[in-house]
């Protein structure tokens, strides 16, 4: 089970409060656990990453354990602490505009 | 006794603004959506109850929202808008060719005669139709491939399909206006385009009279002449008789004919309104005072509306999306500032009051005449 945390805007428009808890199939990855995310909350398709490039959105960061993951490869190992569910994935907007 | 909802979209948030048929007292819903920007929200003219939303965030892209109860509650629906196709290239600012990339929603227009059938105006400019209630959309690619599409370039505020008008008396017709393309016209349903620029002028580009390339800022039509149509340009205010075939100014008495929407009053289809801005390069009201110009002839004399708006250190701007009008006797007219103020007009602009005055910024207005 991995556990995500997201930015409030999105929190709200996939309805839930505090932490998530996805499941993933394989290694947990940038990509498996996107995909578990949408797979879950399909309203957040789009908004982490675009439609059709599977891109993360410029103003979207992917931090864990004290690191921005966020320019690794997509099917890049996520460190064993978020693999195993003792440390959180973050997805964060970041800090920009007004 | 009729009632009124006035749907305003915001930098912020949505809100729902509604009235009893006195347009007197207002109650205030909102924000919806709080902290997203909300380019437009719109009303299905079959199923009033029925309503959209274009939710755009800079961080998280594009959510479309609807609501079937008038508002009251939301659910998103489908935010996929692919090109069809590969999309190819526009120009960018420098003239250098630039790929098409979908960056939001500006303008949903509901089908006249289905509430699942939408049309939705992008940025970069392209449109696209979802007929089930917004779950896909696809996009009516004719328009910009039609031949033209390679060379139209952004204006300011972004490559943006921004006005869509459908056409009640004439099966297919149907007609869009593209910043800074000009406007363009099917009657084949979307299906295939013809851009309708004759009779525009604009200096700003190489050819002013070019077949493309114009700044239309946007465009009205009374349902009961729809070969009739009012644009405010860039600059200018024009008029055509002929479904856009011929363009004629009627700048008129204006103090300024630079400025951003134009409406048409309910049941005079020859009484027009704008708001003039300064210029191109100062976005606010000439002399810091607010004023609506209505024009009663269709022609080339405008009268000042001031009563009720203020007429000294007013320097917010109108935006293109943010006038409308209600089907009451007589009718309301409304619209919104970047400065937060909603002002309505329960006589057709002789007088204006604001309905609220601290709103963010007002990207769009749309008025609900509801039984």
């Amino acid at each position: 089970m991995i556990r995500v945390v997201l930015p409030a805007h999105l929190r709200t428009l996939a309805r839930v409060d505090g932490e998530v808890r996805v499941d993933v199939k394989g290694p947990a990855t940038q990509r498996s656990v996107i995909d578990a995310l949408e797979g879950t909350y399909p309203v957040l398709r789009g908004a982490i990453r675009d439609h059709v490039t599977l891109r993360r959105r410029p103003f979207v960061r992917f931090f864990a354990c004290q690191q921005d993951l966020s320019h690794d490869a997509p099917d890049t190992p996520l460190p064993e602490a978020v693999a195993c569910g003792a440390e959180p994935f973050l997805v964060i907007g970041a800090i920009a505009g007004g | 006794m009729s009632k009124v909802r006035v749907l305003v979209g915001t930098r912020k948030g949505a809100f729902v603004l509604t009235s009893d048929g006195k347009r007197e007292k207002w109650e205030v819903s909102g924000p919806h959506f709080a902290g997203w920007e909300i380019y437009h929200v719109k009303g299905s003219p079959a199923d009033p109850n029925r309503i959209y939303a274009s939710q755009t965030s800079s961080w998280f892209g594009q959510q479309v929202q609807r609501s079937d109860d008038g508002g009251t509650t939301w659910q998103p629906v489908g935010n996929e808008f692919v090109y069809d196709g590969v999309p190819g290239t526009h120009q960018w600012y420098d003239g250098t060719p630039h790929p098409w990339e979908f960056k939001r929603v500006w303008h949903f227009e509901p089908s006249l005669r289905d509430p699942d059938t939408v049309y939705a105006g992008v940025e970069d400019a392209a449109l696209f139709k979802t007929t089930d209630g917004g779950k896909s959309w696809h996009e009516l690619s004719g328009l910009r491939g039609h031949g033209t599409g390679p060379s139209w370039q952004p204006g300011a505020g972004g490559m943006c399909l921004h006005t869509i008008i459908e056409d009640p008396k004439t099966d297919g017709r149907m007609f869009v206006a593209i910043s800074a393309a000009g406007a363009f016209r099917s009657d084949d349903a979307g299906k295939t385009w013809k851009p309708i620029n004759h009779g525009l002028h604009s200096q700003y580009i190489p050819d002013p009279g070019a077949e493309v390339g114009h700044c239309v800022h946007r465009i009205a039509m009374h349902p009961s002449r729809p070969k009739t149509l009012f644009m405010q340009k860039h600059w200018d205010v024009m008029r055509t008789d002929d479904g856009g075939d011929n363009w004629r100014e009627i700048s008129g008495n204006l103090p300024t004919d630079f400025g951003f929407p134009i409406d048409v009053h309910a049941h005079e289809p020859e009484t027009v309104y704008v708001v003039p801005i300064k210029s191109d390069s100062e976005h606010f009201p000439l002399d810091g005072k607010l004023r609506v110009f209505r024009n009663r002839t269709g022609g080339d004399e405008w009268e000042e509306l001031t009563r009720g708006l203020p007429q000294s250190d007013c320097y917010v701007n109108v935006l293109r999306d943010a006038m409308s009008v209600d089907k009451l006797d007589k009718c309301g007219i409304y619209f919104g500032t970047t400065g937060g103020q909603v002002y309505a007009s329960a006589d057709a602009g002789d007088t204006w009051a604001p309905i609220v005055r601290d709103l963010p910024a007002v990207l769009s207005v749309e008025v609900q005449t509801l039984p």
